[in-house]
């Protein structure tokens, strides 16, 4: 894949002097805690864009590759979704491993639903070694939701105490039991939020404990309800967290009034206000395209909202409309964030994953 | 049970007080503790505890209770067993995403908290990670022991 010949577009206004040669890890810059370019283009100041990858039903590793490049110079970093909805899928650990081996930015996601402790830190490792800089510290749909209801929930851990492990591995050197580790998981760490759900008073206070337990990093769920949203970020930044993580925001393009209407009965915890289907209902036989008008003008506004570093854009089934919604947006500017192949490959990049 | 349950949210004041009482009177008996043996005691202390605390919070024994600072809303009847907050999944009528017919733990949490003195930012505390090993033991001289310092 690195030999694919010249980037889409021959000019990047932004680029770092050491653009990433697939599997070459990058040097860690001064007070990042990773290597990783998710880290570095938010510590930069710049309006971070990530996207969500579903991973396939499949062990063809191909079908991961097709499903990351759709997303080709429009992302900073694709989320390796971790049986997501608790459906089964291929493991964020081996998509990810996939993706870093051609120089892709993922976040691994990590629930805490299907593993316990000693194999969710024997995963931090090994996605670390694979090139895996980001983790995000998920609890994890419960088992009801998806494909095997009858399964077992694990659960040993929670998103809090995920992410206190994961940074005792990475700034204290060792196990929860306390064994020492020789080499640690250089990882920037995030966490899920969603500034719509009940309690909604005390969901900002969630984000605290988060932060105060590592996270550096924040992927909200969708928001449709700016006002909400602004609410929230008001009681983030009342807390002092402002300075202490990035917030980046979720949001998706609806395709219909029916999609939302569904969405609202079937995923909990999702806030869809009625003048938003009002809207796709209005757009007729063009409602998806009113949806990916939508999501750019919500984009729009939420970058001009105090405390957003970026947006986090989750596309499922129609991860096609990502580059668009971006492009549209024009939130990047003149960035084009690294893929495999923007810039002329020099002989070392030549190297066949 | 359910109803208990939701009901000792709302007087979670007085539980908080109740339980403040109780545990002075645990710590100033660790001499009669120590004289019997904490492990002799832990067990019919556990079951003292398993009743009442089973009936008031539906009390699984983690051996590890938290329910000062959770409003008096134990964390350990969330289907995901979530110590430090709830998740995103909780509905709009405050009920849990797994158990629909349930109100979110965390939900009750932050409404008990509220009546305790100090509740809410007890809330704040982040839990650590669960010893999975205390299961079935007695808190509350866990707590006893806590306080009164290591065994000489």
């Amino acid at each position: 894949m690195a030999a694919r010949g010249p980037g889409k577009d021959g000019a990047a206004a932004v680029k770092f002097d050491d653009e990433p040669v697939p599997g070459y890890p990058l040097p860690i810059l001064p007070g990042h805690t990773s290597p990783g370019r998710l880290e570095r283009v938010l510590r930069a100041g710049h309006f971070a864009v990530t996207t969500e990858l579903a991973p396939p039903d499949s062990a063809d590793p191909q079908e991961v590759y097709d499903r990351a490049n759709i997303f080709d110079g429009c992302v900073d970093a694709i989320n390796a979704t971790d049986g997501s909805g608790a459906n089964c899928h291929m493991g964020s650990l081996a998509v990810c491993a996939l993706l870093t081996r051609v120089g892709y930015a993922p976040v691994m996601q990590i629930s805490c639903r299907d593993r316990n402790r000693i194999a969710i830190q024997g995963d931090i490792l090994g996605g670390a070694a694979m090139g895996v800089c980001n983790v995000l510290c998920l609890s994890g749909d419960g088992v009801q939701a998806g494909d095997h209801p009858q399964a077992k929930p694990v659960f040993d851990l929670d998103a809090v105490t995920l992410l206190e492990t994961a940074r005792t591995l990475r700034d204290e050197h060792r196990f929860l039991s306390g064994r020492k580790i020789s080499c640690a998981p250089r990882v920037f760490l995030g966490a899920a939020a969603n500034p719509f759900a009940a309690p909604v008073e005390f969901r900002a206070q969630r984000v605290a404990k988060k932060v105060a337990a590592g996270a550096q990093f924040i992927q909200t769920q969708y928001c449709y309800d700016v006002p909400l949203l602004r609410e929230f970020m008001r009681r983030v930044e009342d807390l002092g967290l402002l300075e202490k993580v990035f917030i980046l925001v979720g949001v998706g393009p609806l395709r219909a009034a029916a999609t939302a209407e569904w969405m609202r009965k079937n995923v909990p915890g999702l806030h869809i206000p009625d003048a938003i289907v009002k809207r796709l209902a209005g757009a007729g036989p063009s409602a998806a395209q009113e949806g990916r008008k939508l999501c750019v003008e919500l984009i729009q506004e939420l970058r001009e909202v105090r405390g957003v570093s970026g947006v986090h854009i989750m596309a499922y089934r129609q991860e096609q409309s990502v580059r668009e919604i971006v492009e549209r947006s024009g939130v990047l500017g003149d960035r084009k964030p690294w893929y495999p192949g923007r810039d002329i490959p020099n002989p070392e990049q030549r190297v066949a994953p | 049970m359910y109803v208990l349950r939701r009901w000792s949210v709302r007087h979670a004041r007085g539980l908080n007080a109740f339980y403040r009482g109780l545990e002075s009177l645990l710590v100033a008996a660790n001499p009669l503790w120590r004289a019997i043996g904490y492990e002799r005691v832990d067990h019919p202390m556990a079951v003292v505890e398993r009743v009442f605390k089973g009936a008031l919070f539906d009390c699984t024994m983690c051996g590890q209770c938290v329910l000062s600072s959770t409003g008096m809303s134990c964390p350990m009847n969330c289907p995901k067993q979530l110590r430090n907050g709830p998740c995103g999944g909780v509905r709009d009528n405050g009920h849990c995403e797994v158990k629909p017919e349930m109100r979110c733990v965390w939900v009750e949490a932050v409404a008990g908290a509220a009546r305790i003195p100090g509740g809410a930012q007890a809330l704040s505390t982040v839990q650590h990670a669960v010893d999975r090993r205390l299961q079935g033991r007695s808190s509350w001289l866990r707590v006893v022991r806590e306080k009164t310092g290591p065994r000489p």
